[in-house]
Parts: structure tokens; sequence; C-alpha cells
């Protein structure tokens, strides 16, 4: 089964099985969810940005299949301490590489781990199970960015 | 990937049609899914198509392809002719009293919209209820929500018994002097139950309410009588039952049907126009405006056709047994949950189950892989899914080329599904 092999390789069912930043964070500065309306997968995401409009903390409560639940996990380790620019660009390295066809580009070295996601390309349908948490990690970063800059 | 010991041939020798030769019907059943013999476990979805039926597609555009009750030229006559006969080999095949009381729509959820929007807005009034069962598809669920928001009536759920069933003694119940309607379906998409319509048909018509049907899952598996049931309306799908897609039949009694207004207005659904105001259509015509689905309809034909060659006794017997061995194999499965009746004889040939915490998504992935089409997900019964606390399920579904090899194939696929996902659990 080389292409089952493919989409379920030992770094996302490692994140599968043992997902980082799971849970809840109560003086969330924003508080976001994403629904995958055709498959059910429901993602509660919760952001803290700090003054410096730096990614604090991160924590998530899924419901989903292994490839949205190792997403998840893998980006919430990726923006973790990062701004807010650099989350957003690190999102949109991620989806381009998940959406673009043709020429493949290699992500930035400190993103490797999210190279494994690459395989779920093969499978057009499971590509929207690895972008629910992106789409709603932007989401959450505009809520929050906005919150924050309210309280400046 | 079955065993010797399994031996599929004398498995095969025990089902009531002959496999092989329904098989060869089935240009799609020779695919191969990289590299892997295709086996179609998606039947609930929709049906595969036999030659006969693609073929008489084709013969109609080649052919005699015109519009219908219009033209007086020959290939109008003929197209004419065979979209009408078809409407005869539907009464036929359910049983109804008439043809005016076969309408041809897009599908179920075509036919329950119709009912909804023209029966229901007339019949339904602020306090009146509306009685779904709790295993219903979003399409006999969601039209009654929308009408009962309309109308401020009220929508009153059946309960389920412990096994999936609908629990006939709160049923009588539930069904009371304000019930306008209860719509239910006959067999679950999910759980295969297969609900006592003649029963709460009784019931519903004990208080004055009238009964639907929805049979997208019973109407292609077993033979009905929708007057030996005593409904009121049968919905259901072609694109199910060996037919194309588009096609559905909505069946209802003369006389309701004859006092609901229109659904649609246009062409074909009218008797004469003047600028101010218009006559309308007799039955069935009034609920078909503008040009129908001509070329799908003609080629339904041919899939009531070739079930009723094979006999819908035959076909239930067929997935009875198929069904039975199915739930005792998987049954073998360690940490799997299997929902609906357990009895064959109660249920349809749709097993819905979750192995162990893996999510139903990546159980259709895996399967998939190895060559097999299976359902994952909520089925468009996400309230069904929150009842049963589950994100999903994961669903096989039999039809009339099934073989009990292809189970047995299902069985090895879940099995290495289980080691795909484990392996790092289980380390």
């Amino acid at each position: 089964m080389s292409l089952t092999d493919d989409l379920y390789r030992e770094t996302i069912l490692d994140h599968y099985h043992n997902p980082r930043n799971q849970g809840k964070i109560e003086d969330a500065s924003a508080e976001v969810e994403g629904v995958n309306p055709l498959c059910g997968d429901e993602l509660t995401l919760f952001l803290k940005l700090n003054d410096q409009g730096i990614v604090e903390d991160i924590k998530m409560n899924a419901h989903g299949c292994s490839i949205n639940t190792a997403s998840g996990s893998m980006m919430s380790e990726a923006v973790l301490g990062q701004s807010l620019e650099k989350a957003r660009e690190i999102i949109e390295s991620f989806k381009n590489m998940m959406l673009t066809k043709g020429e493949e580009l290699p992500l930035d070295e400190e993103l490797e781990d999210l190279e494994a996601l690459r395989g779920v390309k093969k499978y057009p349908v499971r590509i929207k199970c690895a972008l629910l948490p992106w789409n709603t990690l932007l989401e959450g970063l505009e809520a929050a960015e906005k919150k924050c800059c309210q309280h400046s | 990937m079955a065993t010797i010991l399994d031996k599929p041939e004398t498995k095969e020798a025990m089902s009531s049609l002959n496999l092989e030769k329904i098989r060869r019907d089935f240009p799609i059943l020779r695919r191969e899914v990289d590299g892997k013999r295709l086996v179609y476990l998606d039947n609930a979805a929709t049906s595969q198509k036999p030659l006969s039926v693609i073929n008489k597609l084709s013969e109609y555009y080649q052919r005699y392809n015109a519009n219908v009750h219009r033209g007086i030229h020959t290939l109008s006559e003929e197209a004419t002719a065979m979209y009408e006969g078809t409407r005869e080999t539907v009464r036929r095949f359910i049983d109804a009293k008439e043809t005016c009381e076969i309408i041809f729509t897009r599908g179920t959820t075509e036919g329950i919209n119709l009912v909804a929007s023209t029966w229901g807005k007339q019949n339904v009034l602020p306090g009146d209820e509306i009685v779904l069962s709790p295993m219903e598809h979003h399409s006999n669920l969601v039209p009654w929500q929308v009408l009962a928001q309309e109308r401020e009536a009220k929508l009153v759920f059946l309960e389920l018994t412990a096994e999936g069933e609908i629990d006939m003694e709160a049923a009588a119940k539930l069904i009371g002097a304000r019930t306008r309607i209860v719509a239910v379906t006959q067999m679950s998409n999910v759980l295969g139950t297969i609900n006592p319509i003649k029963e709460l048909a009784a019931l519903a018509h004990k208080q004055g309410a009238i009964i639907l049907v929805d049979g997208a899952q019973s109407v292609p598996h077993m033979q009905i009588s929708v007057q030996e049931m005593d409904a009121d309306f049968v919905a259901f799908s072609l694109h199910k039952m060996l037919g194309p897609t588009g096609v559905g039949v909505l069946w209802g009694k003369k006389d309701i049907l004859k006092a609901m207004p229109p659904y649609m207005y246009g062409g074909d659904m009218i008797a004469s126009v003047s600028r101010e105001r218009s006559r309308y259509n007799e039955l069935p015509w009034k609920f078909e405006a503008g040009t129908p689905n001509i070329g799908d309809v003609i080629a339904s034909a041919a899939a009531f056709e070739y079930l009723s060659e094979l006999g819908l006794e035959n076909v239930r017997e067929h997935e009875v047994e198929i069904t039975r061995y199915a739930l005792n194999r998987l049954r073998e499965i360690n940490g799997i949950a299997i929902y609906g009746p357990k009895d064959p004889q109660k249920r349809g040939g749709v097993i819905s189950f979750n192995m162990k915490d893996i999510h139903p998504h990546d159980l259709g992935q895996i399967l998939s892989d190895a060559g097999i089409a299976i359902r994952a997900g909520h089925h468009c019964c996400q309230p069904l899914m929150k009842d049963l606390q589950v994100m999903g399920t994961a669903r096989a579904s039999f039809y009339i080329y099934n073989t009990f090899e292809e189970v047995d194939m299902l069985l090895a696929a879940l099995r290495e599904a289980d080691k795909v996902m484990g392996n790092v659990a289980y380390r």
C-alpha cells in the first residue's frame, strides 16, 4: 500500500496520536471555530497575543481525522512564539504548498515538519482537512489583532 | 486477499442471485483502481448502472430525441410514448392505482420539497405538529424545519430503541390530534433499520394526519406496494436503483394531489393561458412544469425492468444473506462498533460502523487505496450522529452485484487500516 504509506507517514501519525497544544486558553485574545460541513470536522482555536503582537499561546480543541488533527498540531508548533506578520507568512507558504499545482517549492528549513503534509496533495478531498486549522487560524489572528489594537 | 479457507465460491452459491451473470452487465465493475479490482460498497449513495440503462439513454439521443407532449412529428410522438410508458412501468413497480399519481422529479429531495411547499403550505397551520423520526436524512428534515418556521408549526420527533428502531409505543402517543403529517424513511441510510410504515400510517390516519415515506433507500431493495402500506406520499430516486442521476418519482394519492396547488409554473403544466390568468393542467402534468428530464426518465424504464426481472424478493434475499455474513465477519474485529438492528431481516444492506477511535475519513481513505469504495462521514444525518455520539461513521452498503468475497476483502482492508493507523501508538 504505497499510496497509503505516503499519506500516513510517521510524522503525521505521531502528531495525530499526540497532538501538541491541545486544550483551552481561559484569557484568550481570540476564540474561533472552524467547521468542515462535508465531513463534520470541528475545531475551536484559542489564541493569545502579547503587547508586541507575538503569539504567546495557542491551543486547540479539535475533533477530526488524522490529517486534520496532525495539520493543526504542526501548525500550532510553527506559529507559537511568532509575530503576527511572521505567522501570516507561514500560513501563506503552507497554503501555497497545498494549493499550487505544478512547480513545487520546498518550504523553509524551519518549517520542515510541515513537509510531511505535502503527500496529502495527492488526495484532493483531504486537502480541506489539512487546511481547516490554517483557515481558522487566519480568522483567529484577525480577531486577536482587532482586540489587541483596541486595548492599545 | 481472501484466504483459501474462506472458499468464496461456496459462499457465492449461498446467494439467491446469479452474481457472476449480473456482474457482467455492469461494465464499471471491471474497472481497476490503482491496479486493484474495484470493490464498490457505496450503493446507498448511488448504485452502478447496467449496460441496458446506459444503452437506452444513448439510444434515445441517437434515435428519437425530441420534446414531449408538443410536436406532431414522429420523433416527438415516439419520445412521448416512451416517456409516458415509463410512468406505467413505475405504476406497476410500486403497485400504484393510477399512472396519474406518478410524478417525475429530479430525485427524492425534490419530491419531499414539492410536498412540503405545496401540501404543507396549504394544510399546516400555526400550532400544528409535523412528526419525524430522528433517523431522517437532511432531505426529509430541512424542508419540514423551514415549513414549521414559516407556519409556526412544531416538529415532533419519534423515539428510537437502543437498536435504532422506532419505539412504536412512544409513537402512538407522539402522533396526536395536532399531527398534520408524519414524514419518515422506510429504510435508514445509516442504521439500515426498516421502519413499520403500515403501522405508522395507521397511527397517522387515526389522527386525521397523512404520512409521507422517504423511499430512497427502500424502493431499490425491496418489493413495495404503496397501496398495501397505505402511504399518502412516497418519494424515491432512480440513481440509487440502477437508473440515471437526475430522475426521481413522487407518488401521491390522487385525491390529495388533486387538491394541491402546483409546485412550479410554466410550460407543460398549464391547460390554457391568457394574459391575466391560467388554468392548470391535470395530474400528473400539473406538477411537471418545463421540459422534463426525458432521456433519463426513458432510461429509467430499463432500470425498473432489470430489477423486476431479477425479482425484488431475490434482491432482498441476497442482501439479507450478504448483510448477515458481513455483520458476522465485522463482529470478529476487536473494538468495532456496529450501529442499527442486529437481525439482518430487520434491516437493509447498509452497515455503519466505527473502528476503535479511527476517524471514518481515515478508514475510507485506506480502504480506497485497496480499491474499496465505502462512505465515510455523517451521511447527511447530523442529528442522528449527535444521538449516536459520534462524529461520523464508516458505511458499507451492498447491492445486487456485491459478492461475499468482497466482504472478505473489506475485512482484510479494515485490518490493514488498523495496522496503518496504530503503527505509532502501539510501539
